[in-house]
């Protein structure tokens, strides 16, 4: 909190949701999207994210694709030239807003087309790895026991070792090239450790808490308690390890770009800077090539650390009080 | 601590480096990759070696290296192997071991690892105790913002700013290497300081991004040791401002730093090998990216094996002297 404003906004909305609390599950889901108004700093990861993706998604649509093909238009052109070039026997002509690579790429289009790939990747992996990570945090937090142990175990184990040296093993191995889904399925087996500790953690604590105990007896099944009960209020829980995997993911999958294990032939911003680095573009001072995907990643990894950061005083009340 | 929490630690580190190469005997296995075929075929589409020689060579290099025995004796072997740090030969630098492409590289990578951690560490918890520390100037929370901006950015894409900005542009550093090209490496203060002057703009670029993890986390337990009890007696017997901040504010608050720099060494190390490959750094980093480049099997997985056991025993020994660290913490069991 930096400033005295939204907190005491924050309090007075949390006070008049209390009152309204327990009239439902709808209420209690939107809760959360309630007291946003309260959190600047999630706004703005939101929007910027969201700008992100849409900068992406319709900026595609303006692009050629041929353009982010290598080998289509003249190298090394600095920025705000126009470009003749040939798809097919037919002649097209583009203005280069970012200039073009030595490859002979448009960098603008490349942009374009790579950041919501990369986006992309990024969430498939997050989304599945936080699936099983919230599934196994559950059937951990409320069972126990051996599979809990095991899994626990496991989890403790993989987060100390460095994740991408063994996504280099797999993918040198295996050799045969993947596509963006691929590399997210690959991804998200490594994803998941995070969201089962934070997930077992808060489920293990809530288990004891007097309403789940009140719904029990009035003869809530478990499912009941799991969905009804425990879920909502997990919510900014979940959608903070959310975007800590996403961030995770999308830094793995770079990663792997960045050491030329990643897709081939698709213009993600991993890639990007891989073949930037493969021609030693930042020490050419060929600017124009790596600022474009590194500015992206840095808005799109700035975004998540606010919508984390913002969702901070959310998942630990606590820190509301201490300002 | 006891000895039950010592074995089970010690057994936790033996089955993660066990892991690691079995690991490393099954995928090839499974995936049904012949390194040897595999290079011979590229050595061959160079025009190195005659194709009508090619089957008896690969025959030669199985029985070298092997690959002909029972399945269960391969793997024994291996791991046996792997337990004495013998990864065999590089298969792109034939008659060089493994080990000995590695212990080139080993030593640049764990200086550059070593100095930008302690670093880090000491400018994040001095800047996170400052931030939360009541007394201190306003400036450090001016500061703090464009730090945290900077940890949400990977280490290497700050690298390659910093290489234009600082050794393209201004020309204050050398362009990537480790050290200037032809100067041949030796133990004289020359070679000392050109190496040092290129390990500057690599470091930063860990030392940027990383302050902001170490800084929040600090200022968090800053703001918690500020409510103790003890805090407040040391303030009732007139201890003076400086003392209370370092003696009992920043001594209390720096111990959880620990486990989580243990917690995120993976990820660190990570970091650092991409920005190696930025730089061409001579470390495990830029070796790792010839290693992939070359389809060099032996040399690849005899580096993840020894940066998982690295970070394996890092762990293992912050967690052990962590108690002597923090007389709070002993790893007793429950009564």
């Amino acid at each position: 909190m930096t400033t005295a404003q939204p907190e005491s906004q924050g309090s007075m909305l949390d006070t008049t949701i209390e009152h309204q609390e327990g009239s439902g599950f709808v209420r209690s889901l939107l809760a959360p999207f309630r007291w946003m108004r309260a959190y600047p700093t999630l706004w703005a990861g939101l929007f910027l994210l969201a700008f992100m993706v849409l900068f992406g998604i319709v900026g595609s649509q303006f692009v050629d694709p041929e353009l982010a093909r290598a080998g289509t238009v003249e190298i090394d052109l600095s920025p705000g030239q126009t470009v003749e070039y040939r798809v097919k026997g037919e002649d097209r002509s583009a203005f280069s807003v970012l200039g073009t690579d030595s490859q002979g790429r448009d960098v603008w289009a490349v942009t374009m087309l790579g950041t919501p790939l990369t986006i992309y990747v990024g969430f498939l992996a997050a989304l599945i790895g936080m699936t099983i990570g919230t599934v196994l945090g559950f059937i951990g937090g409320f069972y126990g026991g051996i599979v809990d142990n095991f899994f626990k175990s496991f989890a403790d184990m993989l987060i100390t070792v460095p994740v991408l040296m063994i996504l280099v093993v797999v993918a040198v191995t295996l050799k045969s090239s993947i596509d963006v889904t691929q590399q997210a399925l690959i991804i998200s087996a490594f994803v998941w450790m995070w969201p089962l500790r934070t997930i077992r953690a808060q489920v293990l604590s809530m288990r004891e808490r007097a309403y789940i105990s009140v719904a029990q007896i009035s003869g809530a099944n478990t499912l009941e308690v799991i969905f009804l009960e425990m879920l909502p209020n997990l919510l900014p829980f979940l959608a903070a390890s959310l975007a800590t995997a996403v961030a995770t993911a999308m830094l793995t999958t770079i990663g792997m770009d960045a050491l030329g294990l990643g897709p081939q032939n698709q213009p993600t911003l991993g890639n990007t800077i891989y073949w930037a680095l493969f021609y030693s573009a930042p020490f050419r001072g060929i600017w124009w090539w790596w600022t474009p995907p590194v500015l992206a990643l840095a808005l799109v990894f700035g975004s998540l650390y606010l919508i984390t950061a913002g969702l901070d005083p959310l998942a630990n009340p606590r820190l509301r009080r201490q300002g | 601590m006891t000895a039950e929490y010592l074995l089970r630690r010690i057994g936790v580190f033996f089955l993660v480096i066990w892991g690691a190469a079995t690991f490393n005997f099954i995928l090839p296995r499974i995936a049904d990759v012949n390194p040897i075929e595999e290079r011979m075929s590229q050595l061959a589409s160079r025009g190195a070696v005659t194709s009508g020689n090619t089957e008896a060579m690969i025959k030669h290099f199985e029985k070298r290296f092997g690959l002909d025995k029972p399945l269960l004796e391969q793997y024994v072997r291996y791991i046996w192997n792997f337990a004495r740090f013998d990864f065999g030969f590089s298969i792109a630098f034939f008659p060089t071991q493994v080990r000995s492409v590695i212990s080139q590289a080993l030593p640049w990578t764990l200086v550059l690892v070593t100095m930008s951690s302690l670093i880090y560490m000491f400018l994040g918890m001095a800047l996170g105790a400052l931030v939360a520390w009541p007394g201190a100037s306003r400036a450090f929370k001016l500061l703090f913002p464009p730090i945290m901006a900077l940890s949400a950015i990977p280490y290497y894409l700050v690298g390659i700013a910093l290489i234009h900005f600082f050794a393209f542009q201004l020309e204050w550093f050398p362009l990537g290497g480790g050290y200037t090209v032809g100067s041949s490496p030796g133990w004289d203060f020359d070679f000392y300081l050109d190496a040092a002057k290129h390990a500057i703009l690599p470091a930063l670029s860990i030392i940027l991004v990383s302050i902001g993890f170490s800084a929040i986390g600090m200022r968090g337990m800053m703001v918690t040791t500020q409510g103790e009890d003890y805090m407040l007696l040391a303030e009732a017997k007139g201890a003076k401002s400086w003392r209370l901040f370092a003696w009992y504010g920043v001594r209390n608050a720096m111990l959880p730093q620990i486990t989580s720099f243990a917690l995120t060494l993976g990820h660190v190390v990570s970091g650092v090998i991409l920005v190696e490959v930025v730089f061409g750094y001579p470390g495990i980093g830029t070796m790792l990216l010839q290693s992939i480049r070359n389809f060099d099997y032996t040399l690849l997985y005899g580096i993840v094996y020894l940066v998982i056991l690295s970070i394996a025993l890092a762990t293992l020994i912050l967690d052990l002297i962590y108690p002597r660290l923090d007389p709070r913490i002993t790893y007793a069991p429950r009564s």
